[in-house]
């Protein structure tokens, strides 16, 4: 050992040692750093919300700094030309400060903003991935609820973060969800009016309460709710794909130290790196160009953000029922759009897998995860209700696309009211019938991969062997399948 | 090459036939219902009592005034306010008479040959003035192939000098003279505002264009300030019309100075991405930040099941 | 009748797809699932030995201190633009990332573990667990007593915790009375009143009330001139519209966006009807027709103001409106249609 080497080495031993002497873990971090993660690139995306969530924590604090949840209106006078002497709230103005004369300011609301985009849509790459693999089986259908759970805060907690800016596209955004509160039959006029603190555009308390609601109350929530998810995937451990050694009851992959903390560190960096390099070059929500927000100004083309695209969807697409019997309007039309689908949506995703135990009548306990081909009729059902969301996610969008393709808008919305019950049902057979002939191929779709790897014998020679996933014997005692070219067998 | 090129064409197809033959018909119903859409402006609006057209007055002479007016436009262009200045456009009698060549071969068919307008397909172009003569023709809207077709930006059938003709033609028959705005006159802030009161609902926030019941709406970049001066005035197609007390002449320029800043707007957050919203920031976010994140992690972990 | 049948035997139908399948038996103790594979053992431990490795992470996290530090710099002498702080904060975060990866993929030692996963569900001491907290209610006898006054205690718990939340929101009096109420004046955005002679057939104008809240949800008006052929209002309506000058509340009766679009033909021929569209979900209204739902997922018909002119010429209100603005509810007051 060199001696800049052994300095190193002393240095390391007593600094574990001045921990130990006071926390003792040393068993807690043996096993932390021994704990095994399966290596399937798959598993990362719930990192890949997990660390987005910690840019929008870090970037938030910065935010919160300089925002000022006030609806009285005041006159700018500030620098950006545009909007001097015009009238608007002073949210509005504390965010315009923010972009313009806030060193570093517009980065780190652009970045904040593309973070809270990418933490939904990891979230729901990451959902897509458990349902199509199964991970959502026993014992880890409580983990799936929390992250359920996580997914719905998430979409709450965007809605809420950019509504405080009051620029003319969120107060649009608000007022909608205002009125979809005020849809719920019976109780919602209460309801809203509990939540505004008085009719739209609320009291002046309604924007503080949004504040304490978005930087408080909801990542507090949703960090708790993160640990729990955490810790019980540690305390099952991460499932995985059936393989060479393989099996329900262990878990094969690499161990947190040193590799696997490496690479997750990197891909928080890259998390970071690539909010920031999104953030800073791609602009996001440009408040200024679309002005304050008034109660009588609106514009063509408002869109909310990504993540609500399925429920404007619902909304465009639902027709003008409303039912009404003598004063009392028991079913306000937002309510279908509104309301009622994203329960509908979210009871089905809620239901999945006691649904799945009780038509398979399958109440083991599974940590091998199933190639979606290995469950052609459950990756059907999922492909199906997948479409039918997106379906209605891209009606919400129609607009443009007649603005585009010069299609007449009334028959899209004609023609999406039939498809997107039809659409589904095709690619639910569609789809079961590709799982089933991929079984049948046996082939790797991607990489057109037959499992057979080139291995070096312990004799050192070269031979080929089968790895597939679906041999039945492990590879060292199989035959060779072929022999290596240029090689005698 | 040729040998992954070879093997990529031999690979064993991995959809069975009947699924894709499904898949082959499915498309071609969603193509073929492409197609069979119907043209904005027709769909979906609601029509009038419709008199079929029984064409233009025969034997019609050049300036027939006395002829009665057959179809009458819905709404006419507004005048300039009393001290608001005006667009002059050249004026002579070789041009009146090439606007009346003109104005036969490619406007008569549907507006009379008396400017008197042909029931249900057609406005009368008497009282218009040169205002809307300019703003369609330069702005390639009009000759229309078909009357119900909507009279969308195009590359211009006429050049300068043959609108001019027209305009002259035309503005025999009657008409407020055409208003005219200067951006540089106007306040930008001030343009923000009335724009944000009165366009942008249907022009949307930066002019981007948007759409309607039935109908498209344009976007703005092209749009020069004589034509913004001309549409706010005459309300073209469906757009409705704004008078001097509505939209002063120094609002007028400050929407059109406004107008003309969308072309390139403040965009400092970097890449505008076509400043309409979040569609495009959607799009960013799964196909540039979540795809680039994808790839990492695939570069990451390992890639067999 | 028929119908009837065909639905219960439809929902009998539904009822065998969703009948559980005999439940298997949940086995932890499955021995061709358990442990790990005696034959086959994926552990392995690779020391890699990749000097030009080591040197592209060194040399990356020089570049990431260069951006780091470009970062600092543009920070003190930008201060404010976004992309060359963004760049330089992105790239330096990237050269990071890319250091990491390659020093975990190929400077560190690759290993392959297996671990064992624990049973969850340990039959002896789960069962140990229900005696524990059994044994903690040994001796007590009234447990019906104690389970029904516990069961009242809850609830009055519950309810006087979630009581409070009540004083957040006010009541819900005054929901049907709006700003507008007979004789008050219409202004512009700028507070200049609307004379009626203003008002020109083919415009559109938006109102609020004169010394009114323009920013409460009923402030906002949307005024038109049609000509008087194509005014067809019910009758009780005829007095609202005087010189065909009429007004309805620019609030969508579906979301409460500000109805923005006005569509009013050169030429009603080939092109339809004045019309007003939100350009939230298209929800369009017929403002010749008393404001008319025609296409779109609103529930009721645009509210209209009646209007009345005064003797100096200034449009004001000649009332309330007759049934509830803004987005549907309970109790809203749905109008005569």
């Amino acid at each position: 050992m060199s001696r800049l080497e052994r300095k190193a080495d002393q240095k390391l031993r007593h600094f574990v040692r001045w921990n130990e002497q006071r926390v003792g873990a040393a068993t807690g971090i043996k096993m932390a750093m021994r704990y095994v993660f399966p290596d399937h690139w798959s598993f990362m995306l719930g990192e890949i919300a997990l660390y987005s969530f910690m840019v929008l924590i870090g970037t938030g604090i910065f935010l919160a700094a300089f925002y000022s949840p006030g609806d009285s209106q005041v006159i700018y006078h500030g620098p950006y030309t545009l909007l001097r002497g015009e009238q608007m709230s002073e949210a509005y103005r504390s965010v315009l400060d923010i972009s313009f004369s806030v060193s570093a300011g517009l980065l780190f609301r652009q970045v904040h903003h593309w973070a809270a985009n990418l933490f939904v849509a990891s979230i729901v790459l990451h959902l897509i991935r458990i349902v199509f693999t199964g991970a959502y089986r026993k014992p880890r259908d409580l983990t799936y609820y929390v992250g359920l759970l996580m997914l719905m805060l998430a979409v709450l907690e965007g809605f809420a973060g950019y509504s405080l800016v009051d620029d003319l596209l969120s107060g649009m955004g608000l007022a909608i969800a205002y009125s979809v509160a005020m849809s719920v039959p019976f109780i919602g006029a209460q309801l809203a009016y509990l939540i505004w603190g008085g009719p739209f555009p609320g009291s002046s308390s309604f924007l503080p309460r949004l504040e304490l609601f978005h930087i408080l109350i909801a990542p507090m929530i949703i960090a708790i709710l993160i640990t729990v998810h955490l810790a019980l995937v540690m305390r099952q451990h991460h499932s995985q794909f059936p393989g060479p050694g393989r099996r329900e009851r262990n878990v094969v992959g690499t161990p947190m130290w040193p590799a696997y903390a490496l690479r997750s560190i990197g891909l928080l960096f890259a998390v970071a790196g690539i909010l920031f390099l999104v953030g800073g070059l791609i602009q996001i929500n440009p408040i200024w160009e679309w002005g304050p927000y008034h109660p009588y100004l609106s514009e063509n083309g408002a869109q909310p953000d990504w993540y609500i695209g399925w429920l404007i969807g619902a909304l465009r697409l639902m027709p003008n029922y409303e039912f009404a019997i003598g004063n009392h309007t028991i079913i306000p039309n937002p309510f279908w759009g509104g309301v009622l689908f994203p329960m509908f949506v979210f009871g089905v995703l809620f239901m999945w897998p006691w649904a799945e135990r009780r038509l398979t009548g399958d109440h083991r306990r599974h940590d091998l995860l199933d190639r979606p081909r290995d469950r052609p009729v459950r990756t059907a059902l999922a492909a199906a209700f997948l479409s039918w969301v997106a379906l209605i996610f891209f009606v919400g969008a129609s607009d443009r696309v007649f603005y585009r393709l010069q299609i007449s808008y009334v028959g899209q919305i004609h023609f999406w009211r039939i498809a997107i019950w039809v659409i589904p049902v095709i690619v639910f057979f569609l789809t079961r019938g590709v799982c089933r002939s991929l079984q049948r191929s046996g082939s790797h779709p991607l990489r057109a991969w037959q499992g057979v790897v080139l291995q070096r014998g312990a004799d050192g020679e070269l031979r080929l062997v089968d790895v597939s996933p679906d041999r039945d014997t492990p590879p060292d005692t199989e035959e060779p399948v072929g022999t290596v070219p240029g090689q005698e067998a | 090459m040729t040998r992954a090129l070879r093997w990529w064409l031999r690979r064993p197809a991995w959809i069975p036939r009947p699924v894709r033959a499904g898949l082959a018909v499915v498309l071609g119903a969603l193509a073929l219902l492409g197609f069979a859409a119907p043209a904005p402006g027709s769909g979906g609006a609601g029509v009038g009592p419709n008199g079929v057209g029984t064409g233009p007055s025969s034997g019609a002479t050049a300036v027939a005034r006395s002829s009665p007016i057959r179809a009458q436009a819905t709404k006419l262009p507004f005048p300039p306010g009393a001290n608001d200045p005006t667009k002059s456009f050249p004026d002579s009698p070789q041009l009146r008479a090439q606007g009346f060549d003109l104005y036969e071969s490619s406007c008569a068919s549907c507006h009379g040959v008396a400017l008197q307008g042909t029931p249900g397909t057609a406005p009368s172009l008497r009282d218009v003035g040169a205002g809307p003569v300019d703003f369609y023709l330069s702005t390639g809207r009009m000759p229309l192939e078909q009357p119900r077709e909507e009279p969308n930006r195009n590359r211009p059938l006429f050049n300068r000098q043959q609108i001019d003709a027209l305009i002259a033609y035309i503005s025999q028959f009657g008409g407020p003279a055409a208003p005219t705005a200067d951006p540089s006159k106007g306040d930008i802030a001030y343009g923000l505002h009335e724009f944000t009161l009165n366009c942008a609902g249907c022009h949307q926030i930066v002019a981007r264009g948007g759409m309607s019941w039935g109908l498209q709406v344009p976007n703005l970049q092209e749009a020069t300030p004589q034509e913004i001066a001309e549409a706010v005035r005459m309300g073209p197609y469906l757009m409705p019309r704004f008078d001097a007390k509505t939209i002063d002449q120094h609002a007028l320029d400050s929407i059109a100075r406004y107008v003309l800043w969308t072309r390139k707007p403040a965009d400092a957050g970097g890449w505008g991405i076509y400043n309409i919203g979040p569609i495009p920031e959607g799009l960013v976010t799964w196909w540039i930040a979540l795809a680039a994140l994808v790839l990492t992690i695939r570069l990451i972990g390992e890639r067999t099941a | 009748m028929n119908f009837l049948a065909r639905l219960v035997s439809i929902l009998l139908a539904l009822r065998t797809v969703f009948r559980a399948r005999p439940r298997q038996p949940e086995d932890e103790d499955d021995a061709a699932q358990n442990g790990a594979d005696a034959e086959y053992d994926p552990s392995e431990r690779e020391v890699p030995n990749n000097p030009s490795a080591e040197r592209l992470v060194a040399l990356l996290l020089i570049v990431a201190a260069v951006f780091g530090f470009g970062f600092l710099a543009v920070y003190i002498i930008l201060q404010t633009n976004a992309q060359w702080l963004g760049g330089t904060m992105g790239g330096m975060l990237v050269a990071l990332a890319v250091a990491c990866i390659i020093a975990g993929k190929k400077v560190v030692p690759q290993e392959t573990h297996v671990e064992s996963r624990d049973r969850l569900l340990k039959e002896e001491e789960a069962e140990q667990v229900v005696e524990m907290i059994e044994e903690g209610g040994q001796g007590v006898s009234r447990r019906g007593l104690l389970a029904g006054a516990g069961g009242v205690a809850g609830a009055a718990f519950v309810a006087a915790a979630a009581a409070p939340v009540a004083s957040l929101g006010p009541r819900l009096g005054g929901i049907h009375k709006t700003q507008w109420h007979r004789g008050v004046r219409l202004v512009d955005d700028q507070g200049r009143p609307y004379l009626a002679s203003d008002i020109e057939i083919g415009s559109m104008y938006t109102a609020l009330p004169e010394h009114g809240e323009p920013e409460h949800l009923d402030a906002g008006l949307l005024v038109v001139k049609l000509p008087p052929d194509k005014i067809h209002l019910p009758s009780p309506r005829q007095s609202w519209a005087p010189q065909g000058i009429l007004a309805y509340s620019k609030i969508c009766p579906h979301a409460a966006c500000a109805i923005s679009l006005y569509r009013y033909p050169t030429f009603q021929p080939t092109s339809g009807p004045p019309a007003f569209t939100c350009p939230c979900h298209y929800s369009t209204f017929l403002p010749g027709e008393g404001g008319r739902l025609v296409f779109g997922p609103a529930g009721r018909s645009l509210p209209q103001l009646p209007l009345m002119v005064d003797s100096a010429g200034y449009l004001r209100a000649a009332g309330g409106f007759h049934e509830d603005i803004g987005p549907s509810w309970w109790n809203v007051h749905r109008g005569e249609s």
